[in-house]
């Protein structure tokens, strides 16, 4: 008010009162009114229903499976489950465990480099009318729709040929699936850095590789990492392209050297289902791996969401 | 300065040849090549294993036959008819299911959602797409089998049941596609149409939805592309009788459950493990046409 009066010289008492409740807007739709113009059109209100009946059983199925789940598996969830040796008694899930976190381990270790070099070649090097980054695209988009009872398939008569059924098969074989989702991830984490980080970085008498491995690939890092997070999670998860390259020996006591054969959590899953007599334990199985797995994914999540800087 | 000078200081770099930048480029594109070599060593080798058996069998006998006795002794045959019907029994099935449910939840995630449901919608819908298969099949047996047992008869193992299973699975594919499609188009769309008196239903579904579509389709291929590849949910729940259905409370056995279920045991190098390997041929070459349609909805859309 005091200011008021000092730049306009006006007296406040002379100002009409403006009682605020009464203002109404005249965009603004009330709940009522939405009921009332809904009654008028009876069609969008039964779009409407069927919108919000959609969203619901889509939720109810996410909570239906997780909570039938946890609720069949979470009671059986017990230390011998998670003891060292595998006997027929405890049907330890370790060996297995063990077993997937190597094959994980390593085909990211082969997978990670290849995919970020090549995001690095199509984003930094090529132009995109080039034929050869086409080519490189399209075999990308094909190795991502390409189902992985076909790469189990084709692990079976290329890598088994080679090494037999053994972990290392298997790795290579998931090692092709996953290229193309760190690929992407990577290409899109970097077209996201903005170009004024290169112009600067040229600008300061950098070179191109200095330029791509010292302000890129750092500025990129938290869609990279999120990427090979997502591709953990798809090997936690694979089962059809593991069967038939690492075999699915489900009897072994230890987690299997890198030669021989050895199941991972999912493909001992599918065994347990297979002979139907441990309905308890391979709820169990399902819980440990969909807990992984959503950890694994919800820890990509944050690395991309709370790691990213906004410029 | 003088131009020695430049050279010296580094300047005009870009005429002279650093060994580390050339060899790194290298590496760059050796590693793009790989993807190449990927495709065409998996093309390769999948169809010319697959060549011996479908010519001893006979490509139009392999895809026509209706017959699959594989381990008869005096007359094997191998007919994957019954299986491509499976699977596109079972794709379609799902498709019904999925894309109805899947399609409308997009539209309210992108237009309905208030912010704090849709801070809990999404992750929920990406927990749907991060569980495994192998448990998507446990579930499917022990919770959807017996409660088609119970309402539909039938022995619960039956393509319903892997729609219904598969519908679940393919949702997350044409939600977070579809979504992106509708919020892709231009505010203007809708506040066009409200602002000419439709209400927000009328202006969602007549104006943004069809400014949309490529972007729907596309979902709806890729979740195509993911139902008929599916193997591990389906073998547990399909009910894996190497027929021709009749009724939808049927069993069936789809492409990728054949393989599955005899892989182990087809002997190496017989035809039997050949017959195998051109059924993935045939799937492969399905995925492939799906592949391609996506690229070209992709093109024409730009």
């Amino acid at each position: 008010m005091a200011s008021n009066t000092l730049t306009l010289g006006r007296e406040p008492e002379n100002q009409p009162e403006i009682d605020v409740s009464k203002i109404v807007s005249i965009n603004r739709v009330s709940f009522k009114d939405k009921l009332k113009s809904y009654a008028k059109k009876p069609f969008s209100m039964a779009i409407m229903l069927l919108v919000m009946l959609a969203a619901l059983i889509t939720a109810g199925a996410v909570v239906w499976i997780l909570l039938h789940t946890l609720l069949q598996g979470v009671p059986h969830l017990s230390l011998k489950m998670f003891s060292w040796t595998w006997t027929r008694e405890n049907l330890s899930i370790m060996p297995a465990l063990i077993n997937t976190l190597v094959i994980a381990g390593l085909a990211l270790v082969i997978a990670v480099p290849i995919g970020v070099f090549a995001a690095i070649f199509m984003v930094e090097y090529a132009k995109s009318t080039n034929i050869f980054v086409k080519i490189v695209r399209m075999a990308a988009e094909t190795l991502s729709g390409i189902p992985s009872i076909v790469y189990g398939i084709f692990g079976n008569i290329f890598f088994v040929a080679m090494f037999g059924y053994c972990l290392l098969s298997g790795v290579f074989t998931v090692t092709l699936m996953i290229l193309p989702l760190i690929m992407r991830t990577t290409e899109e984490s970097l077209l996201a850095v903005p170009d004024s980080f290169r112009e600067g970085s040229y600008a300061l008498g950098a070179g191109k590789l200095r330029t791509i491995f010292v302000i890129i690939l750092p500025s990129a890092m938290s869609g990279i990492i999120s990427g090979i997070i997502l591709g953990l999670g798809r090997i936690v998860g694979e089962t059809a392209a593991l069967i038939f390259t690492a075999g699915s020996p489900v009897n072994a006591a230890h987690a299997s050297g890198l030669f021989s054969s050895g199941c991972t959590l999912s493909v001992f899953l599918y065994s347990l289902m297979s002979e139907g007599e441990h309905v308890h334990e391979a709820w169990a199985t399902a819980v440990v791996l969909i807990l992984l797995v959503v950890i694994i994914n919800g820890l990509a999540e944050f690395v991309g969401n709370k790691l990213k800087k906004e410029y | 300065m003088t131009e020695e000078v430049l050279e010296e200081k580094g300047v005009g770099r870009q005429s002279r040849i650093v060994p580390k930048e050339v060899i790194m480029k290298v590496v760059f594109i050796v590693a793009a090549a790989v993807f190449i070599l990927a495709v065409i060593t998996i093309c390769v080798f999948i169809f010319v294993q697959a060549f011996p058996a479908l010519k001893e069998i006979g490509l139009f006998k392999f895809l026509f036959g209706d017959e699959w006795y594989p381990t008869d002794e005096s007359n094997p045959r191998f007919g994957i008819a019954p299986m491509i019907v499976g699977s596109v029994y079972i794709t379609g099935g799902a498709l019904i299911i999925g894309v109805p449910i899947g399609f409308l939840t997009a539209v309210f995630m992108a237009r309905y959602c208030p912010k704090p449901v849709y801070k809990v919608m999404k992750p929920i819908t990406n927990i749907l797409a991060g569980i495994p298969s192998i448990v998507y099949g446990y579930f499917g047996l022990m919770v959807i089998v017996p409660f088609v047992r119970e309402t539909f008869g039938g022995d619960g193992m039956s393509i319903l049941t892997a729609s219904i299973v598969l519908g679940i699975m393919i949702l997350p594919t044409i939600i977070s596609v579809s979504e992106n499609a509708i919020r892709a188009v231009p505010k203007s769309y809708y506040e066009g149409a409200i602002a000419l008196g439709a209400t927000k239903e009328r202006a969602i579904f007549r104006t943004e939805v069809p400014a949309a579509k490529s972007g729907i389709v596309t979902s709806i291929i890729l979740g195509l592309g993911r139902v008929i590849g599916e193997t591990m949910a389906v073998v547990m729940i399909c009910g894996n009788q190497a027929r021709f259905p009749d009724e939808i409370t049927d069993g069936v056995r789809t492409m990728t459950a054949n393989i599955v279920l005899e892989m182990s045991y087809a002997d190496t190098g017989s035809l039997h493990e050949g017959a195998l390997i051109a059924t993935a041929a045939v799937l492969f070459v399905f995925i492939l046409i799906i592949t391609a349609l996506v690229a070209l909805i992709r093109k024409k859309s730009k």
